[in-house]
């Protein structure tokens, strides 16, 4: 048997800890991406120009139906190919960032949509231009009942980033897998990354939960 | 403007005795307006004219076309045929290089529509913001005034609509005759020529109808404005309007003063439609 060595694991609790820096880093920054490259894919995927709003479901649709790891494989494997190098840093991000952007797209699409029609009607009464009709009118109204839907794809998103050691970002799985096969003990490193998850889960839930709160409407 | 100002400071009009009477141009025109969803012809080449200042009144049975004629002014609804026109100027078209009309682009789209505001059976005021900020938004985003002047306008139209003490309130605070109140104010604020009013109080009850008709017959006493008026009071549509048109079936099947549609139609369809009505009511 094999039992929980105490020493060993506080011994590399501060090699984690700064890959779990790196972990919550990378989730903070693709969901930043996604959630405003969301939403213009979204407002993209609803216009009357076809020549935007089909590019733009074509490409939410295959992102959707294929895995993260593929897509981050091929941009920071294959993209080389044509002349892009990408960190595996940055490719990981921005692979992260694609793919989430088009789920919460999806979640912006459903908030727009249960905007009632009449409300177009008004801002088009009243002359207003598309743009400040989105920002002052349909979004604040689309937004609200979708915020925790967001709020979960972070967290749906920190638990996503493992996937990067596979391209060899060094975020808290990957550091685990190299304390494991220096030491040949793997018990202690996974261990304290599945309770660093379950910490930065229920931290990121908390915030978006008090955003959520703060965002109600004063009435 | 080339109005010369006199002395006393008052305005002479540009065109002298010797000058003959220009030809009355209307403030809105339907010509040969046609629009149909898939098989079903909701407009069946209208032609309507209405002259600056006059309140028409539009009735008719359900499904015949009357919102769509309103829609379509407003610009919600693309016709299939004919040209609609505002203060002289074709909305729904535009000259092309050749001066040959072709269908109008957002941008025509957007100054024409200028002209025209709306007010709706359901308000459809904007939750999120106050009374004064429903009132502010379009003259500050669209018509670029300041905030303040903004302000002032929203607040004098409110006055106007008995509202002064609700400026705070949100919508859904106040009863459904406040909120189409605000909803008329929030359409005068972009100061229109023309105003359509769609069964403006059908969705109030009973009691909270006279509010709401009392601020629009205001409107038609004080303002030089245009209004088409799609309603079901015809108690209303006889003390208010200078015309009534009947529409059936996408045209308009009778129309005069509400004197001679009212107490003597011509058309049997208009004296079956005003039977029911008034066995209706
Ligand atoms: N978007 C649409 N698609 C298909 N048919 C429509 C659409 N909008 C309206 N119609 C049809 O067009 C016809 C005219 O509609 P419209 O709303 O102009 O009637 P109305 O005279 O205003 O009737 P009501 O008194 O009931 O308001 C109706 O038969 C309606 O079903
Ligand atoms: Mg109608």
């Amino acid at each position: 048997m094999n039992f929980f060595d105490w020493p060993f694991a506080l011994e590399i609790l501060p090699r984690l800890l700064d890959a779990s820096l790196a972990t919550l880093g990378i989730a903070l920054a693709g969901f930043a991406i996604a959630v405003v490259l969301g939403l213009f894919l979204a407002i993209g995927r609803r216009s009357r120009q076809r020549w935007l709003s089909w590019p733009i479901t074509g490409l939410i649709e295959f992102i959707r139906s294929t895995p993260l790891l593929i897509q981050v494989y091929f941009l920071f494997y294959v993209l080389p190919n044509y002349g892009l190098q990408l960190s595996a840093l940055q490719a990981g991000i921005i692979g992260i960032a694609l793919h989430y952007a088009c789920y919460t797209a999806e979640v912006y699409r459903a908030g727009l949509d249960a905007v009632p029609r009449a409300q177009w009607e008004a801002v088009t009464a009243l002359n207003m231009r598309p743009w400040t009709a989105y920002r002052d009118v349909i979004l604040p109204q689309a937004l609200r009942p979708v915020l925790p839907a967001l709020g979960n794809y972070l967290i749906s998103i920190l638990k996503d980033t493992p996937v990067l050691s596979a391209i060899t970002v060094v975020e808290i799985m990957q550091r685990a897998k190299n304390i494991g096969s220096e030491s040949f003990r793997y018990l202690e490193p996974i261990t304290l990354v599945g309770l660093f998850f379950l910490i930065l889960s229920l931290g990121l839930a908390w915030c978006v939960r008090r955003l959520e709160n703060r965002m109600e409407p004063a009435r | 403007m080339n109005t010369p100002v006199q002395p006393d400071g008052t305005l002479s009009p540009t065109l002298g005795p010797e000058q003959p009477e220009q030809p009355e141009q209307p403030m809105v025109r339907f010509a040969g307006v046609t629009k149909r969803y898939g098989e079903l012809t909701v407009l069946d080449g209208l032609d309507l004219d209405v002259q600056e200042g006059e309140k028409v009144a539009i009735i008719g049975p359900s499904g015949s076309g009357k919102s769509t004629l309103l829609r379509a002014l407003m610009t919600l609804e693309e016709i299939d045929e004919g040209v609609i026109e505002v203060d002289g100027e074709p909305l729904t078209h535009m000259p092309d290089a050749s001066g040959r009309l072709v269908r109008a682009n957002t941008r025509h789209l957007r100054r024409v529509r200028g002209n025209v505001g709306m007010v709706f059976q359901s308000f459809n005021l904007f939750p999120h913001m106050s009374v004064r900020q429903n009132v502010m938004e379009a003259p500050v985003q669209v018509l670029g005034l300041a905030k303040s002047e903004a302000r002032e306008r929203a607040e004098e139209l409110l006055a106007m609509v008995g509202l002064e003490d609700k400026l705070e309130h949100f919508p859904a605070q106040l009863s459904g005759g406040q909120q189409q109140r605000v909803a008329i104010a929030r359409a005068l604020a972009m100061r229109p020529k023309v105003m359509l009013f769609d069964e403006v109080t059908s969705a109030l009850d009973p009691e909270l109808c006279g509010e709401v008709l009392n601020v629009i017959r205001r409107l038609g006493e004080a303002h030089n404005l245009t209004m088409l008026m799609v309603t079901h009071q015809m108690g209303f549509a006889r003390e208010f309007a200078d015309r009534v048109c009947f529409f059936h079936q996408g045209r308009i099947h009778e129309q005069g003063t509400p004197d001679e549609l009212f107490n003597q139609p011509r058309e049997d369809r208009t004296r079956e439609f005003l039977s029911a009505v008034n066995e209706a009511s």
